[in-house]
């Protein structure tokens, strides 16, 4: 039992870090152009592909530098040549843009790379276990996504509370209109936070694609989940963004572990019941384990329909 | 005065009059034209397609509601007209088969309204948000039980019902075509309808100004709600025709591809006019069933079809030809043209080098054999070989510099349309 709490820990701790590289950026990009980016996790997709495509060149290590830096400047064109231009039309023309280029990269994605999954792998220094608790190795490269997280964590809060620009970008995710009014080059901002959130995610990309899974379905997969915990965090709030990313990813990485079902809940109380066929059946006999694809989803709908605000939003979505 | 106004009306009345009547001739005659099974299973899927598309744009056009989830409730539609049907065929329910969409139609209205009422307190990304987290929910749910969506096989069924109100067996394609079509008839003037009405009115009034409309004693949350329920209702109808000429309805329906592809359809149909998800429908019915045979790459012509609409037209197909009805009208159309003329050769090369180069990727990275020849247009070709890759590159950077080029004449056409149209205008 301790052995399975120690774990799940340490890797929804992982998993939590990783959904708050995606959801920083995209929180900040939310608060401050009101646009929620669907192609947010494409960027994530694009990360995973480019270094993929790096280390059949040169190798991993380059391309730690190299693939965040170009998604960052195509993030950068994205907004500069396409969000400005359907600026004009409004939030919902916005909306449907972001959707529309998620959609675009997905098929890219197939075109250059194909259907399959591509073989991109752990660096081979990284692999091998960093410490064994309990007969269970922990990897070193979990170690070292965990690392990235962190340095990336630091660095964002530095540059957000210790330099000018990150200070007109917090005074934005507030009071958009008044650094508008104040003179800033607001729409200069908006192109860096773009590109800047699109490098995080592609930085994401990269530590992650080789962890789990690099295929052009990644983006789909996580896409909505990002939004979840950008919704649960709550708009304007970066706090609420790193909150919400630990505790989904311990909601989902928990959910797993768990097999009970109604049936086991209702023994507890000394109830026995069983159901031979129809919708009651199989409400009683699904498990925890099976219900972490939705618990997310659950989660943000009722968020939505109670909280609108989110955990630590400061205005409404 | 008066009297003018009257024969004005009469005449709209008499121009949608005849308007329907030409549709519905041409519908009950569009079978004779159509010989093959393949068109008509094709004019089929249209027609279904047509009552989801005008159901959606319900929501985005008239009641300013992005929803990402309406694949919901047509695919519940589709579920639940599917169980009435096996419990029609298993002799516990007597109705006959035509009733059946109607059936799958009251069931969407029953998930419009639960999930209407609790996510249209406010409009805007909320909505959204909310209609995309419903969405997954049940699209995820529908995998855990499988006793009411059939699991990963789905659920089929029989058809050929017992009961039925006309001679029809709805053993032949041709049948269910008819069925289809009267049942798309029914919906089209009963959506249009509801646009007349004080509720599509309100609607409107709830996607223009949210803010202003409780001052004229309306409540928004309960006009989105009975809005969403509705367009639930149609979406159910045609989830429920899908069963029908399917016969097997799968988890799949109710996920977020068919959603997604309702959206993108009205979207280039156009959501400001009514008749505007008509035109998308059909056009990404043909698209989808034509060029899907045709190339591999159609989901992403479909995709960059989408993204230049919202860039470069965000009316849609309607709206273009709208706004080139009114210089038409008012005779000033011929210069505008003179400039398409002139833009067409640019976008002709642009599209020809942008084709050619997606199909040489997608022949290396989706054929079977990539060492096979390529065929476009009857010229055979390999995609190793460095010329198509020099002559498509070429053509694409050409004729994207003309295009920006001749765009400027293109505007320059719209401008002085623009400015004949108003002294016309002012001189009459």
């Amino acid at each position: 039992m301790i052995e399975f709490l120690v774990f799940s820990l340490l890797n929804s701790l992982l998993y939590g870090m990783l959904l708050f590289m995606l959801s920083s950026g995209l929180t900040l990009i939310f608060s401050m152009m009101g646009v929620l980016n669907f192609a947010h996790a494409s960027f994530y997709m694009l990360g995973a592909y480019f270094a993929y495509q790096i280390s059949v060149f040169v190798g991993f290590w380059p391309g730690l530098i190299i693939a965040p830096l170009l998604i960052g400047a195509i993030g950068a064109l994205v907004e500069r040549f396409g969000l400005r231009t359907v600026h004009k039309s409004g939030h919902v023309a916005e909306l449907l843009f972001t959707v529309g280029l998620a959609f675009l990269i997905e098929e890219a994605v197939i075109l250059i790379w194909g259907r399959n999954a591509a073989d991109y792998r752990i660096p081979e220094l990284l692999d091998s276990p960093l410490f064994t608790l309990w007969a269970t190795d922990f990897s070193m490269y979990r170690g070292f996504m965990l690392l990235i997280a962190v340095i990336m964590f630091i660095g964002l809060y530095l540059v957000l509370t210790r330099t000018r620009i990150g200070l007109i970008i917090q005074a934005a995710l507030t009071h958009p209109e008044g650094v508008s009014a104040l003179g800033h080059n607001v729409p200069g901002v908006f192109m860096l936070v773009f590109g800047g959130g699109c490098a995080l995610a592609g930085l994401a990309g990269v530590i992650g694609g080789n962890f789990f899974i690099t295929d052009p379905g990644m983006a789909r997969m996580l896409g909505p989940i990002v939004f979840v915990v950008v919704v649960v965090g709550g708009m304007g709030s970066l706090t609420g963004a790193f909150v919400a990313s630990l505790l989904l990813g311990a909601i989902q990485t928990f959910a797993v572990g768990l097999e009970y079902s109604l049936t086991d809940l209702f023994m507890l109380f000394g109830v026995s019941l069983s159901f031979q066929e129809g919708i009651l059946k199989d409400l009683f006999r699904i498990q925890i384990a099976h219900t972490g694809p939705i618990l997310p989803y659950l989660f943000m709908v009722f968020m939505l329909i109670f909280r609108p605000k989110g955990l630590m939003g400061t205005r409404e979505t | 005065m008066s009297t003018m106004q009257n024969t004005d009306s009469s005449k709209k009345w008499l121009h949608v009059l005849a308007l329907w009547a030409g549709a519905i001739l041409m519908i009950v005659l569009l079978p004779l034209l159509l010989r093959s099974s393949f068109m008509l299973s094709m004019a089929s899927e249209m027609g279904i397609m047509i009552i989801f598309a005008l159901s959606y744009n319900m929501l985005l056009g008239q009641g300013g509601m992005l929803s990402f989830g309406h694949a919901v409730y047509f695919g519940m539609g589709g579920f639940i007209a599917m169980h009435a049907l096996n419990f029609i065929n298993a002799g516990v329910l007597f109705l006959p088969l035509e009733i059946v969409p109607l059936i799958g139609g009251l069931g969407g209205l029953f998930f419009g309204i639960i999930f209407g009422y609790v996510s249209t307190r406010r409009a805007g990304t909320p909505f959204a948000l909310i209609s995309l987290g419903i969405g997954e929910l049940i699209a995820a749910s529908s995998l855990m039980l499988p006793s009411f969506f059939g699991g990963e096989e789905g659920i089929s069924g029989d058809r050929m019902a017992e009961i039925t109100l006309t001679p029809f067996g709805f053993g032949q394609q041709i049948e269910v075509y008819y069925l289809i079509a009267f049942w798309m008839l029914v919906s089209i003037g009963l959506m249009y309808l509801l646009t007349q009405t004080p509720l599509g009115r309100m609607a409107n009034a709830v996607r223009d100004n949210p803010e202003r409309t409780p001052f004229v004693g309306y409540n928004t949350h309960i006009v989105r709600t009975i809005q969403l329920s509705l367009a639930a209702f149609f979406a159910g109808i045609a989830g429920g025709l899908f069963a029908i000429n399917y016969e097997i309805v799968t988890s799949e329906i109710v996920g977020a591809i068919p959603s997604a592809n309702v959206l993108m359809m009205t979207y280039i149909g156009g959501t400001g006019y009514f008749f505007g998800p008509i035109l998308g429908a059909i056009l990404i019915t043909i698209m989808e069933l034509m060029l899907a045979n045709i190339t591999h790459a159609w989901v992403l012509y479909y995709g960059l079809m989408f993204v230049a609409m919202i860039l470069w037209a965000p009316g849609g197909l309607a709206g273009l030809i709208m706004m080139h009805k009114q210089l038409w009208q008012g005779r000033v159309l011929s210069g505008v043209l003179k400039a398409y003329a002139v833009i067409a050769g640019p976008v002709i090369i642009l599209f020809l080098g942008c084709m050619t180069l997606i199909e040489i990727n997608y022949h290396l990275s989706l054929s079977i054999k990539p060492e096979d020849p390529l065929h476009i247009f009857g010229i055979e070709f390999y995609a190793q070989s460095i010329w198509p890759w020099v002559i498509s590159i070429v053509l694409s950077i050409g004729g994207l510099v003309l295009f920006q080029r001749s765009r400027r004449i293109v505007s320059r056409a719209w401008q002085t349309a623009g400015m004949q149209l108003k002294q016309k205008d002012s001189g009459s």
